[in-house]
């Protein structure tokens, strides 16, 4: 049993200690919004946030977790009233889809950070989370937004 | 507005009411003063339901939308078209997905109906009958307001969701009409002539908003490889790196014995191991070891060999493979005429889809085992059901099949092999199973976008006009190699020879974004510019002047010139590439400005401009958005992407391999604009994709002098292009 806090709440995980955590999320725990998609930390699709910073959940062991708070985009906000999902909505950005939890997971990290990052901020460091629909201009933009909306 | 998810219950119902009723539109009073229901089914439908509309008391309209959603936007923009001729308040519009029963909610596909889409299908094959069909409901529901006031259908009119009677101000919502209304036996006929015109529309060339945009902020939006049921266990398949290749034997007991595998199973190309999580999944995956058979057609291949040599030396040596696409007039004579004559060999890689969720289906048995349910994102939901019911030995009434949203498709999930996996191993176990294909496996699995060799010859006559064409393309795949390879479209050249050549490989072949048309437009407009060049014509002056543009060519053309300021110098180290394509009935001419870093061999894109001829653009926003995911999809097999394979087996495994473009590789400015035509609505999905490898080889040339021939461009390919 491996305990930690999801969205503010206890949880407790029956699974092996290096089980990645993305699984513990999505099956164990059943938030499907984080999604699989490379299982090799090269896509981002998994990224959530454990103690705030934002991290590749298949690549993240269930154990490393232990004590931790674990934030995911089920958590960002109670009502996707988060600036982003809002600015995400206003942009229409997500096209499939399957990427976006990451996108945006991985933006809400650069806004606590740096509130009003530059366009190169955005670039450097949403680079790493592929969007296969090519939404890479609309996410720029909708950063931009909810940045703007700050 | 939501979406809800279709059930078994709805699905019998909606077959039982297409099925009984035989037309689409039957209607007859339902219980409680319901409306718009089949005349069999009257006692099933809550309030009233139609085969694609209900409306309630409330004043909710329901549309079915038959679309399916890979990330298009058709799910929201195929219903557009009947809320408009209905005349909805779109905001009191809720959308259901369709059940996969083609022959309630296909189109017409050359005499069958199917539900498929792909080739940018989804607003130019529903869009008619959308429309037809929301005319026929208000022209009921403008019928009915007359009989309740005693007075003459024709002198009423409709504003969004409400009857008005101009001469009284009285007004009646759809809704209140819904609580009283007698239904007509059958429907009310509508003519074409009927319809809105374009100055009338109130949704159509307006944006909404997309329907399942706040389920993808929030994660809430369900794919299937979200879904998850009662005693569901999970399962992956290891299939053999020699594409289609069969298990001999595999390490059954050893795998058994690891913690939480319930089953190792054989199937045609793989083993499927099946386990109580996912994570022993992956434990079991990584400890299967499969001796695979001999003898796959695939073995020993090696892509860069047959690339490098073996098509060469078929399009010198073997014209008795040839196989015509098309020709018209005498080649011969106007190349043994010709002022003067181009000649240019192109190559380009074998493409994956690389679509971001990795191939996945749910399937449950009834208890029985004589009934099954699916829960799969496909792009062909007829064509699936049928497959599985084949593959299962079953009737389709015995496939009971959820559509879910797609991960991204791109092509790739109009075939269903993985749903069929997923039906087997349930079957066979007994239990609920979600199977999933690792990233490694869609790769290696994968079924590929063919590589291809092009010879391409061109002859100018002694005005300089271009007189003749030859285009041989060859590689593996048949018709996956010539789409996009004629250019009748946008040039008139009278005289022209296009065959495609084949080889055989063993190496699974589909549909690509825009299938053919990437390497073919890349071949075709690269030859282009190298004509222009020779010639010392501007590339559009040489188009207009020496290649018969169409009407509908020039007007692409003169909007792109416009939209990307042509003539305006760029900036030193900056330079600009032209290039068009057709696809799936729309035009596209396009522009790139790019840079170079020469030491690294990256080539970088940063901006594109796009004039497209669309027609009738049923959406704007979405569309607008669909034809930027196409340029960043086509830019990224034009800079990155490229399959091979040694020894019958795919080299790469996973997105460190096999690259993808990254936003910092991404153009910073996307400008796309639509040339306004009152015509048909077109596809709009593959119009991004296919001009770019052209425009960027062409801007390229203008940047260097150097010609790129080999998509991807990849640093080694752009060092070597510069030393040459």
């Amino acid at each position: 049993m491996i305990k930690f806090k999801v969205n503010g709440n206890p949880v407790s995980v029956a699974a092996e200690s290096e089980t990645p955590l993305l699984w513990a999320i999505r099956d164990h725990l059943g938030l499907t919004g984080t999604k699989y998609a490379c299982g090799a930390g090269y896509c981002g699709a998994c990224i959530v946030h454990v103690d705030g910073r934002a991290v590749r959940s298949c690549q993240t062991s269930l154990e490393s977790v232990a004590g931790s708070s674990v934030t995911t985009i089920e958590g960002l906000s109670p009502d996707a009233s988060h600036p982003l999902q809002k600015a995400w909505i206003a942009e229409q950005v997500p096209q499939c889809g399957y990427c976006q939890s990451g996108q945006i997971m991985q933006a809400a990290e650069l806004l606590e950070r740096k509130p009003q990052p530059t366009r190169d901020e955005i670039v450097r460091h949403m680079n790493g989370v592929i969007c296969r629909c090519g939404t890479y201009t609309r996410i720029v933009s909708a950063i931009q937004r909810a940045a703007g909306e700050d | 507005m939501t979406i809800k998810e279709t059930n078994a219950a709805m699905i019998s119902r909606r077959h039982f009411l297409g099925s009984a009723a035989g037309l689409t539109f039957a209607v007859s009073l339902g219980p409680n003063g319901g409306w718009l229901v089949a005349n069999a089914d009257a006692k099933a439908a809550e309030y009233g339901i139609g085969a694609w509309v209900r409306i309630t008391p409330d004043n909710r309209i329901t549309i079915i939308t038959p679309a399916a959603e890979m990330g298009q936007g058709s799910m929201t923009g195929v219903p557009i078209a009947l809320a408009e001729e209905l005349d909805a308040d779109w905001s009191t519009v809720t959308l259901e997905m369709a059940p996969a029963e083609p022959e309630i909610y296909g189109y017409d596909n050359g005499g069958t109906k199917v539900m498929r889409i792909s080739g940018s299908r989804a607003i130019r094959s529903y869009f008619e009958q959308m429309r037809l069909a929301g005319a026929q409901v208000r022209k009921v529901l403008l019928q009915s307001a007359a009989r309740h006031w005693g007075v003459a259908a024709g002198r009423l009119v409709t504003e969004p969701s409400t009857v008005v009677d101009p001469s009284s101000g009285r007004r009646l919502s759809y809704g209140e009409i819904a609580g009283f209304a007698e239904a007509p036996a059958t429907m009310p006929a509508v003519s074409k002539d009927e319809l809105k015109t374009v100055r009338e529309f109130r949704l159509i060339g307006r944006s909404v908003d997309r329907h399942d945009v706040p389920a993808k902020v929030d994660g809430s939006a369900q794919f299937s490889i979200d879904v998850h049921l009662p005693g569901m266990v999970y399962a992956s398949t290891v299939h053999a790196p020699v594409q289609l290749a069969t298990p001999a034997s595999w390490n059954e007991s050893d795998v058994r014995e690891l913690a939480g595998v319930i089953d190792v199973l054989p199937l045609e190309h793989g083993v499927a191991v099946v386990a109580d999580t996912f994570e022993h999944v992956l434990a079991a995956r990584n400890a299967l070891r499969v001796k695979w058979s001999e003898g796959a057609a695939a073995e020993g291949f090696d892509s860069e060999r047959a690339l490098g040599s073996e098509y060469m030396r078929i399009a010198r040596d073997s014209a008795s493979l040839s196989k015509p696409v098309s020709t018209s007039g005498d080649v011969a004579q106007a190349f043994a005429t010709a002022a003067a004559v181009h000649t240019a060999d192109f190559r380009s890689d074998y493409g994956y889809h690389a679509q971001m969720e990795p191939l996945n289906a749910v399937a449950r048995f009834n208890e029985a085992g004589d009934e099954v349910e699916i829960w799969e994102g496909t792009q062909s939901p007829g064509g699936s059901r049928q497959a599985i019911a084949a593959a299962l030995g079953f009737d389709t009434r015995q496939v009971v099949h959820h559509q879910m949203y797609m991960g991204g498709a791109f092509g790739r999930r109009s075939i269903t092999d993985y749903t069929i996996e997923a039906a087997l191993v349930a079957r066979d176990i007994k239990r609920p199973v979600k199977m999933i294909w690792t990233r490694e496996e869609d790769l290696a699995f994968g079924m590929f976008r063919p590589q291809a060799l092009q010879c391409l010859q061109a002859a100018l006559n002694d005005t300089g006009k271009v007189t003749a064409w030859r285009h041989c393309v060859i590689g593996d795949g048949d018709r996956l190699l010539y789409s996009g390879i004629r250019l009748d479209d946008y040039y008139s050249i009278p005289n022209q020879l296009i065959e495609q050549r084949g080889a055989s490989h063993g190496i699974r072949l589909k549909h690509w974004r825009a299938v053919a048309h990437p390497f073919n437009i890349f071949a075709i407009e690269a030859l282009v510019d190298e004509m222009a060049v020779s010639e010392n014509l501007d590339p559009f002056l040489f188009r207009r002047e020496r290649m018969g543009l169409t009407p509908k060519a020039e007007a692409v053309f003169d909007a792109v010139e416009r939209l990307s300021d042509w003539r305006t110098p760029r900036p030193a180290g900056r330079a600009l590439g032209l290039s068009v394509s057709e696809r799936s009935g729309s035009l596209g001419a396009g522009v790139v400005e790019i840079s170079l870093d020469e030491d690294k061999g990256k080539i970088r894109v940063h901006k594109v401009w796009l004039a497209v001829d669309g027609g009738i653009i049923v959406q704007p926003e979405m569309a607008r958005r669909n034809v930027e995911s196409g340029i960043i999809y086509g830019l990224s097999s034009v800079l990155k992407e490229r399959a091979t394979m040694k020894n019958g087996a795919v080299v790469q495994s996973n997105f460190h391999d096999y690259q993808v473009l990254r936003m910092a590789e991404a153009p910073e400015e996307i400008h796309v604009e639509f040339v306004e035509r009152d015509t048909k609505p077109t596809g709009l999905g593959e119009i991004g994709n296919p001009f770019i490898a052209a425009a960027v080889a062409n801007a390229f040339h203008a940047l260097t002098g150097k010609r790129l021939y080999h998509m991807p461009f990849t640093p080694e390919r752009v060092r070597q292009a510069l030393h040459t």
